[in-house]
């Protein structure tokens, strides 16, 4: 076991935990802390990468725009679960985001004046509605690309630290008489198999999503929510974990993402008959309706048998109308992807698609300034989190597209000088003798485990449920069934066995770790979705179908009762199951906007 | 677990494998190595159930998943972008995300064979695993970071979008090691930069924004630079980006010979 001591230790190299690391290194004002970045991968693997259409902010290079408008078009885009103080910061800063970046190097598109270039987006409109507004600054298809990229060269240029293929699998946490406190991490190194305890005085989680719940995902092998695992396991709340978002443009059953910029672009989604339905859900802005609204009405008509395909099972996205030229300067990347992955020519026919799961609006609950909260509103100190595997809430019950790559970049920031800032100011904490012992067990058991049972099976069948059953429409049986088979696989999960016994790259192991995050993590959102009775956003119950702001304009906070406090709280019993989850409920924050229906 | 027999096709039980409907049975050989078990690397073979529409990466998945965990390999998105599944297939280097079963199909009935190996040039780690540490050396010591002086301006720069196309091929590369890996005198010289950190020079050399060439130039025209690459095009070849990797190459050479970016 090896030991390692540093002040602020950002765990996860995407977009969210570079971005920290930059600001703890260089911008916190604190004098220079000591910072060093762990992730399960190489910094350039992480899937911010696979992010393609653009990062809002209302830069307003092209046309009128002000960051009140995006303020707004976050709260409704959110379908008004949106914390609106959160909402208002993440708009009113994403100009210096955007800016920021453009200084670091990143390559944007430009205006014939050479100024940013934007393009529109879905739920991005001018003045409360009125319509689509270009507000998207972006790089080509592969904004996210590029993102990844610049952070990364300027973590080089600040000579940041990083621990490569370390895999985070606990946060320490050190009980004092102020309540628990965050004092290090524990990692599994790729290579070697060994452990490695590093105390640090704060900790960044930025860890990602976890689509690997889902079959048919945009998401990376890699994204298998450890970062809300972890937390969830010390009996910490996930919040708002039943809204996960649906992109509506997969790839048709494969589920590799097609940008909403094509249809910012002007691409149009249609069914089997040709016809442009999204007229009939969203009369203003048709095919630029925020992602919820649109990944519902595709499926809606695939229900109602107007889809596409033998199996009618898909829809098309349009492109054909765009002309080559639009195709290979502004989308050169999802055109690669059609003619290589389904062999078909965005320039020549339409493409079929349909929803794919992408992204997690809820996670570990923080304040503005990336402080994880262990409760409603009492923060754990030392802990952090940023990215998508937080919840800010800026996203409410639908994130709007480009509005992640501004999350990981306002919030990873603040997150970074939060944590450089209370490491400036505070001692190590004493790490408890015992700190590495749950993941010495966790390993131990799996590399001795001689059960039956085989992680892909498990995988697999919990892929196939929650495909089948906590997707984009959800009703009381489904959800029932879902949970009902979570609880069954957590069971199998139990006799898992893993046939390499070995130290070096032992990617076999890991995967059985990552798979029990996974169920966790299924089981926190089921949970959560069978107790919203009501459709808001990413969540669409079709035995409730409409918004219920009386009982349900609350998030929802999702903690794992731990053993000792089992006997205490008997399980709810919401739904028949025994269960070790616990709920509660935390109010929404409102400024300036009253909810009102939502129309587009 | 035993240690992993000799090439053996009958050894490998396969049967574990779903086998969807259309699916056809093809022969992945694979460059395996444990260094806890193996003296040295030695070829398996695994006969697979394949759709023409599965990329390579879905068969070692599979075989990972149904026959041998122990095989090891990296891979995270799967379609092309982050650039963790470098490998060597059927001798050349692609994504194993990227490449189709449908695309290596042998002629008339014979069996379809897949050969697997490792990314040539660095270090085998265990199976596909190589040591990336020098591939990463080699890009972080062409400063591969903006370089302006001068106070920031206070909104963004202008660029030209002519000045922004100048180098944008070399914006895509995602750091795959697909063209280094490919190059001979990479192979023959590992202290050679290789095409993969060129092209990340070029990136900012050519972009209207960047002040640090000069420090760059000097750099590459180290013995272990530029003037090392021998023109041989398998850098352009094996890039899944599609970065026209040798002509990035040359228009440095050409920057330091005339002195003009």
């Amino acid at each position: 076991m090896q030991f390692h001591k540093y002040d602020v230790l950002i765990v996860g190299a995407g977009g969210a935990g570079m971005r920290a690391a930059i600001a703890s290194a260089t911008e916190s004002g604190a004098t220079s802390p000591r910072t060093a970045v762990l992730t399960k991968l190489y910094p350039t693997r992480s899937h911010t990468g696979a992010a393609q259409g653009g990062m809002c902010a209302a830069l307003a290079n092209v046309e009128e725009d002000n960051w009140e408008w995006h303020t707004f078009d976050t709260v409704k885009g959110g379908d008004y679960l949106t914390d609106q103080d959160a909402a208002e910061i993440m708009a009113k800063e994403a100009i210096d985001a955007v800016l920021d970046l453009e200084k670091m190097g990143l390559p944007f598109n430009r205006t014939e004046e050479g100024r940013i270039d934007q393009r529109r987006f879905g739920g991005h409109t001018r003045d409360h509605g009125k319509a689509a507004v270009r507000r998207s600054c972006y790089a080509a298809d592969r904004t996210g690309h590029m993102i990844l990229q610049t952070l990364y060269q300027t973590c080089v240029k600040h000579g940041i630290e990083f621990f490569n293929e370390f895999y985070v699998l606990d946060v320490v946490l050190t009980d004092t008489e102020n309540g628990p406190v965050a004092s290090g991490a524990i990692a599994y190194e790729l290579a070697t198999g060994e452990i490695h305890v590093f105390q640090a005085k704060s900790i960044v989680f930025a860890t990602g999503g976890f689509g690997k719940v889902f079959k048919t995902t945009s998401n990376a092998h890699t994204l298998t929510g450890d970062g809300m695992g972890i937390y969830f396991r010390k009996g910490l709340p996930l919040e708002d974990m039943e809204f996960y978002q649906f992109h509506p443009t997969g790839l048709a059953g494969l589920g590799i993402l097609l940008t909403e910029g094509a249809r910012g672009e002007g691409a149009i989604l249609r069914n089997e008959s040709g016809e442009r339905f999204m007229e009939r859900y969203a009369p203003t802005i048709k095919d630029l309706a925020p992602r919820d609204i649109v990944a519902r009405s595709m499926v809606l008509e695939v229900l109602e048998g107007r889809g596409a395909g033998p199996e009618k099972d898909y829809v098309f996205l349009d492109c054909t109308h765009l002309g080559e030229e639009v195709l290979e300067t502004k989308l050169p990347d999802i055109t690669e992807f059609a003619r290589t992955y389904l062999g078909i020519d965005p320039v020549y026919e339409p493409v079929p698609v349909y929803p794919t799961a992408h992204y997690a609006m809820g996670g570990i609950p923080t304040n503005v300034d990336g402080e994880a909260l262990r409760d409603n509103d009492t923060v754990l100190p030392g802990l952090y989190a940023a990215g998508e595997v937080a919840c800010v809430s800026v996203h409410g019950s639908n994130r709007l597209g480009t509005n992640s790559l501004l999350d990981i970049n306002v919030f990873g920031r603040r997150a970074g000088m939060a944590a450089a800032r209370y490491a400036a100011r505070s001692e190590h904490v004493e790490l408890p003798d015992d700190a590495a012992e749950t993941v010495e067990g966790m390993v131990q058991h799996l590399r001795t485990a001689t059960g039956g049972e085989r992680v892909a099976d498990i995988r697999t069948e919990l892929q196939q449920t929650m495909d089948s059953n906590a997707a984009v429409y959800r009703t009381e049986d489904t959800l029932k069934q879902a949970l009902s088979d979570v609880h069954a696989l957590k069971e199998r999960y139990g006799r898992v066995a893993v046939q390499d016994k070995g130290k070096r790259f032992n990617t076999d192991l890991l995967e059985a770790v990552e798979l029990g995050f996974l169920l966790d993590l299924a089981e926190a959102l089921v949970t959560t979705a069978l107790a919203r009775k009501e459709s808001r956003g990413g969540h669409a119950r079709e035995d409730y179908p409409d918004r219920d702001d009386v009982n349900f304009m609350r998030h929802s906070m999702c903690y794992k009762l731990l053993p000792e406090q089992k006997e205490e709280n008997a399980p709810l019993g919401l739904t028949g199951f025994t269960s070790d989850i616990r709920l509660d409920y935390k109010p929404v924050v409102f400024t300036r906007y009253e909810p009102m229906e939502r129309k587009y | 677990m035993a240690s992993p027999t000799p090439t053996d096709t009958a050894a490998h039980d396969t049967s574990q494998i779903p086998a969807p409907e259309g699916s056809i049975t093809v022969t992945v050989r694979i460059l395996r190595f444990n260094p806890e078990f193996d003296d040295e690397p030695h070829w398996e073979s695994y006969d697979v159930p394949a759709l023409p529409t599965d990329r390579v990466l879905n068969l070692l998945i599979n075989i990972k998943s149904y026959v041998d965990g122990t095989l090891s390999f990296r891979r995270s998105c799967a379609h092309g972008i982050c650039g963790s599944d470098a490998m060597q297939i059927n001798g050349v280097n692609r994504l194993a995300c990227k490449v189709l079963i449908k695309d290596l199909l042998a002629k008339g009935n014979k069996r379809t064979t897949i050969s697997v190996a490792p990314i040539k040039g660095l270090p085998q780690m265990k199976d596909l695993y190589v040591d990336m540490e020098p591939f990463f050396e080699a890009f972080k010591a062409v400063k591969p970071y903006l370089i302006a002086y001068g106070n920031e301006p206070t909104h963004e720069r202008i660029q030209s979008q002519a000045d922004r196309e100048r180098f944008d091929d070399t914006t895509k590369c995602i750091l795959c090691a697909c063209c280094t890996t490919s190059c001979p005198v990479f192979w023959s010289d590992g202290s050679y930069f290789g095409p993969a950190a060129i092209v990340n020079a070029h990136r900012f050399i050519f972009d209207s924004r960047d002040e640090g060439s000069e420090e760059r130039l000097d750099i590459l025209n180290d013995t272990e630079g530029v003037w090392r690459c021998r023109t041989t095009f398998n850098c352009t070849d094996a890039c899944p980006r599609g970065i026209q990797v040798t002509k990035a190459i040359q228009e440095v050479k050409q920057a330091l010979l005339f002195k003009r970016v």
